[in-house]
């Protein structure tokens, strides 16, 4: 009870905090929407990557065998316990014009500090574990030999990617798409490094919170934990579809 | 046809091979071994699942060495079916049919009305008995018209009843079909039931290949006389129509010289309680070790001069005869039921 009371009390108090008419105020001021917009765009542009980037490796590490892997197992779980702001500056790092690969970054036309792209570089850093590990447990629950019989029967590995694992790993892809787009929705330590501006949402909150204090952060607060708590009710809505149908 | 030349397969630290196989169009081959002795292995580098070391693979003519599995014509039924769990038995069943060119023997309502699948086509295979999955995996398999089915052990998993069910369906569709079957199986009724061909695998090579009868009836070596169920193997030190094992001399039909092997069953050695005249060639004297039941018949050990001798009896036999330890009794055995090897 008391864990619960320690979880929830704070939450229910920014909920409760703002009256109405600030939030209705809030919806209605074009810095807290847009802010609002920059962060629900980036975090799903982050999750896209995410399941694009990660759903081959998460099959490979379901399914293969190799020397290192532990290794690979380790290194994809680092961004979760490396302080993000440490995961901003190493970004900002090695995309500056004083490193080759900022340089070939410049180059390409693609800014990362103070852009919107350089937003969704942290995001999927620090938001694709939680992605490569749900794919990867849905992977490693098909059967390998669904995919053999399969190719047996003339499909082509993809053709059996497609007709065989997606549909019954699919929930665990989306789901770890879900928690990715979360994460990356609740980033702030990484992003403020890379690009203050243009604000995200957290960003915005911080800065308000500074400014003028604590009153106006809270709306800001209030539509972060709102978005937070949709994305959780339907992960929540997700997995427990899933645990009925095992 | 099948024909397996020089083939060595590694996986993770177990070696498979060099194995060299051939199996006849038609056949209905049987591949037996203990668990690990590399079966399932062997049937999935037929299926091109596992890539071997060396070696090549002929199906039907055709050098497949280097093809992928759905190039092969063969087709492939696990133990626990492997059927695909979001898909009805329908769809299951036709799931290989846009992807092959083959002329399959069997139509979708040919092979559903043979299996005995009409009313369950609808049905996710969750919501099948093990007999119907096995059925639904074998139409799904056929439906494709393969040179070769492989059959990785269908029929363990299966109760007594769908196991008598799903080995008279194997039986009729090997009947009805120019199909080529290999099935793996731990279990001796299915290879005499089912089987034409066999072999023995055991640590990843072939102990023995012939056909059915010969396995089960001249077991070349004394794994194979124990594999397959023999008792009484004995090493014997042969001078021409006799065997010489520790105390006793045993007399056979297969004259020769050397060491070797023999083996008696249990079920030709006859015990008695007096020396009575028989035509038994070889007759001893023993005293009963241990009795033990094993089945509906009871295993009798009897000690003769150091080399134990086993045989079984009815209960009504051990009755009558007044068997227990220790009681002094004479065994005989024909020179005839003597498998020298």
């Amino acid at each position: 009870m008391a864990v619960l009371s320690f979880l929830a009390l704070p939450l229910v108090n920014i909920a409760t905090a703002p009256s109405p008419g600030i939030i209705w105020e809030s919806l209605h001021d074009g810095e807290i929407v847009s802010a609002v917009l920059l962060s629900l765009y980036t975090s799903g542009m982050a999750a896209v990557i995410c399941l694009i980037l990660g759903t081959p490796f998460a099959y490979l590490l379901a399914r293969k065998e190799f020397p290192g892997k532990n290794l690979i197992e380790s290194i994809v779980d680092i961004p979760i316990v490396i302080p993000h702001p440490v995961v901003g500056i190493a970004i900002l790092a090695v995309s500056g014009r004083n490193h080759w690969f900022g340089r070939i970054l410049a180059d390409l036309g693609i800014r990362i500090m103070g852009s919107p792209a350089g937003i969704i570089t942290v995001l999927v850093f620090v938001s694709i574990p939680f992605f490569i590990n749900a794919a990867k447990e849905g992977f490693a629950s098909v059967p390998e030999r669904l995919e053999n019989v399969s190719m047996t029967l003339g499909a082509s590995k993809l053709s059996t990617f497609r007709r065989i694992t997606f549909p019954l790993a699919g929930r665990s892809m989306l789901t770890g798409t879900i928690m990715s787009a979360a994460r990356a929705l609740s980033e702030f330590g990484a992003v403020v490094v890379i690009a203050y501006h243009p604000m995200i949402a957290p960003v915005l909150m911080f800065e308000r919170y500074q400014a003028y204090g604590l009153e106006y952060s809270q709306p800001v607060a209030f539509i972060l934990i709102a978005l937070s708590l949709m994305i959780f009710i339907v992960l929540r809505i997700l997995t427990s579809r899933k645990r009925r149908n095992a | 046809m099948i024909k397996i030349r020089n083939l060595e397969v590694s996986f993770r630290d177990f070696q498979l091979g060099p194995l060299d196989i051939y199996i006849q169009e038609g056949a209905f081959f049987m591949l037996m071994g203990p668990t690990g002795s590399g079966k399932t292995l062997l049937l999935e580098t037929i299926a091109g699942l596992v890539k071997p070391d060396t070696g090549t693979l002929e199906v039907a003519g055709t050098d497949v060495t280097g093809n992928p599995p759905g190039k092969r014509k063969v087709g492939i039924v696990y133990q626990d079916t492997a059927l695909f769990p979001h898909l009805t038995v329908r769809q299951n069943i036709m799931y290989g049919v846009r992807y092959t060119t083959n002329r399959s023997e069997y139509d979708f309502d040919k092979l559903v009305e043979i299996l005995n699948l009409e009313r369950l086509l609808e049905r996710l295979p969750g919501k099948l008995s093990g007999g119907e999955k096995q059925r639904t995996a074998l139409a799904r398999a056929l439906i494709t018209g393969p040179e070769v089915l492989l059959l990785d052990e269908p029929l363990s998993s299966l109760d007594q009843m769908f196991k008598g069910e799903i080995r008279s369906e194997l039986k009729r569709l090997h009947r009805e079909t120019a199909t080529t079957f290999l099935m793996t199986t731990h279990d001796f009724t299915d290879s005499l039931s089912l089987g034409t061909h066999g072999a023995v695998i055991r640590n990843g090579n072939i102990e023995q290949e012939g056909t059915i009868d010969d396995i089960f009836h001249n077991p070349e070596t004394p794994f194979m006389a124990s594999f397959i169920g023999m008792k009484n193997v004995l090493p014997v030190e042969f001078t021409g129509d006799t065997a010489l094992a520790e105390g006793l001399s045993i007399r056979h039909t297969s004259p020769r010289t050397g060491h070797g092997f023999i083996a008696v069953s249990p079920e030709s050695i006859v015990i008695s309680r007096e020396c009575a005249v028989t035509s038994e060639r070889n007759r001893f004297a023993g005293i009963i070790d241990a009795i033990e039941r094993t089945g509906t018949v009871l295993s009798v050990s009897i000690d003769c001069g150091g080399t134990v001798l086993v045989s079984q009896v009815t209960r009504n036999a051990l009755a009558e005869l007044e068997l227990t330890s220790g009681t002094d009794v004479f065994v005989s055995f024909k020179a005839s039921s003597v498998h020298v090897f």
